[in-house]
């Protein structure tokens, strides 16, 4: 499986690309392949301010719910509406179509894996 | 003893295989400090003494009592198909469906039963029904908390029967809830004020309709401007009475709750209740329970599931929205041959007959000197009045003369000693009413 290089990974599996002072959050496509089909998305409401490591809400599939985690700290500027309809969206294009948030950062993001560290995690967990 | 589980032989059976010798070795690793001295349990009782003690029991009750007592439980007909068909060992069964799609028919039945509740209140979703009408109540607020996320205060309406806001105190003794009680306004709710009391922390505003005190209002307005607040609206009703009221629905609400005994349950001593629990397709993920969804197999047949369980606490574990996984199955069952028994039409007529007749019965007590209606505004088929003595008096008065007077709402209301709530269904016949206007005038 190949992880975008252009983006940054956490361990809980989501991924997050810095552009400037912005960045958007997403889940990975391990993620999503884990949970399955995804039936339903919730999200912070624009203008929340949000810590690294904080819940930023759930992700709900046939079989799970999982809360989902905050990679960096920063304001909600935008909340991919299309997936309130079309939550399936994050299976089919986990790194495009499928995003969950955009924020303005706060601070520097820390301690995010690189690709190849992500796809290294991903192959342990797999086993 | 006639009941006996296992004998002893088979008790015996059963600790060679453990492979201890006896009961009491099976206890060993319980201080003999810290077990129960006794069970402070009497002796055993043959079946003959058994149902003599109880019979004894039971005649301790006052029975063949013509009563007008309402207070958010009413005497309606219940169709003597209901008993039939819940009696069957299929339904009749304490069996939660833990494999719940090999439970078909289960499943179908609490399905129709949620259409027939969104249906009768104009709402889009139903779960499988709680405990009863306070339970209700309690797990709407709490979806309200959970959907408001920061937002901790809960405004309610005084007019909110007295016995569910017992019930919330209780429950949210320990929970970080502020619940703001409104007072009411010579038995009515005050809209301004409710108002006025939602602010940037109110997660939702909790109103009642028919109120406590019988009577009804629009709470359209209400709901609106807690909207405009980004608080929620709440609801309880008289399932019965909404086949001719403005509905939840029509009004906006949320979430609409129900204490739904109204639906073909007897008044049995307080229970079992039916707590009906409703919201708008947007409050799903919130609502607590079962919720059963009708779907098809790969072959194209109809089936029914339970849907949307990553609410439940087997899935979400702490971060469960809902906690209850048990329903009424039973009295709910009931609640649905009743309203399928009757149909709309019926239900409407239940509910124009018994207001029919408390609207007799207040044009008849306030023709006694002393007796008025406690406000204006309209009611259903219950209705407060002033006395002028003290209510308790005129209940026990009356009470030796085989009539239950109404509920005194003094007992959870200050200042109302001389009220009285007195209710109607299609039940009482104009001559019990004239009975009973006469005995009351007779004693005041």
């Amino acid at each position: 499986m190949a992880y975008p290089e252009n983006l940054l990974y956490s361990k809980s599996h989501e991924w997050t690309k810095i552009e400037g002072e912005e960045a958007i959050i997403g889940i990975t496509s391990f993620a999503q392949e884990q949970l399955g089909d995804i039936t339903f998305v919730e999200l912070p409401e624009v203008g929340d301010t949000l810590e690294v490591g904080d819940e930023m809400g759930s992700i709900e599939s046939v079989k799970a719910a999982s809360e989902l985690y905050i990679p960096v700290s920063g304001e909600v500027i935008a909340i991919n509406e299309d997936l309130e309809d079309a939550p399936e969206k994050v299976n089919e294009s986990p790194f495009e179509g499928g995003w969950l948030i955009k924020v303005k950062l706060s601070e520097e993001p820390k301690g995010l894996l690189s690709a190849s560290e992500y796809a290294e995690l991903v192959a342990n967990e797999a086993h | 003893m006639p009941y006996t589980p296992h004998t002893a032989e088979e008790t015996q059976a059963m600790l060679d295989v453990i492979g201890v010798r006896t009961i009491e070795d099976l206890f060993a690793d319980i201080p003999a400090d810290m077990r129960p001295k006794s069970f402070d349990l009497p002796q055993g009782l043959s079946e003959m003494e058994t149902c003599a003690y109880f019979e004894q029991l039971a005649g301790k009750n006052k029975t063949g009592l013509v009563s007008f007592l309402g207070a958010g439980f009413y005497n309606h007909y219940i169709p003597k198909a209901i008993d039939n068909i819940v009696g069957r060992g299929e339904f009749y069964t304490a069996y939660t469906p833990y494999q719940p799609e090999s439970s078909q028919g289960t499943l179908q039945a609490i399905f129709e039963f949620q259409t027939a509740v969104c249906n009768l209140l104009e709402m889009d979703v139903a779960n499988a029904s709680v405990y009863d009408g306070g339970t209700a109540i309690f797990e709407a607020m709490m979806m309200a908390v959970r959907a408001g996320r920061k937002r901790k205060k809960i405004v309610i309406d005084e007019s909110v029967n007295p016995i569910y806001r017992v019930m919330l105190d209780t429950y949210t003794d320990n929970i970080d809830i502020d619940i703001v009680v409104v007072p009411h306004t010579e038995g009515l709710s005050n809209v301004d004020a409710l108002k006025a009391a939602i602010d940037a922390d109110c997660a939702a505003v909790v109103v009642q309709n028919p109120n406590f005190f019988g009577n009804v209002q629009d709470f359209t307005d209400l709901f609106e401007h807690a909207h405009a607040n980004k608080a929620l609206g709440i609801i309880s009703v008289y399932p019965v009475m909404q086949s001719v009221m403005k509905t939840p629905g029509e009004m906006g609400a949320d979430i609409a709750v129900a204490e739904a005994q109204s639906l073909g349950q007897p008044l049995s001593f307080g229970g079992p209740y039916l707590g009906v629990m409703s919201c708008t397709k947007k409050m799903i993920r919130q609502i607590p329970g079962r919720i059963v969804g009708r779907t098809e197999d790969v072959d194209g047949k109809t089936g029914y599931v339970l849907t949307l369980q990553a609410r439940e606490q087997h899935i979400r574990r702490a971060k469960a929205t809902s906690n209850i996984c048990s329903n009424q199955a039973l009295c709910a069952l009931r609640a649905l041959i009743h309203m399928s028994l009757l149909g709309p039409e019926g239900l409407i007529r239940t509910a124009e007959l018994s207001m029919e007749r408390a609207h007799y019965l207040a044009d008849r007590l306030t023709m006694i000197d002393g007796v008025e209606l406690l406000n204006d505004a309209p009611f259903g088929n219950e209705f407060a009045i002033r006395l002028p003595i003290n209510a308790e008096e005129a209940i026990e008065a009356l009470m030796d003369k085989g009539f239950v007077t109404g509920f005194p709402a003094g007992r959870y209301y200050e200042g109302m000693d001389n009220v009285l709530l007195v209710a109607c269904t299609e039940l009482h016949s104009f001559e019990q009413i004239g009975v009973f206007t006469e005995l009351l005038g007779g004693i005041l």
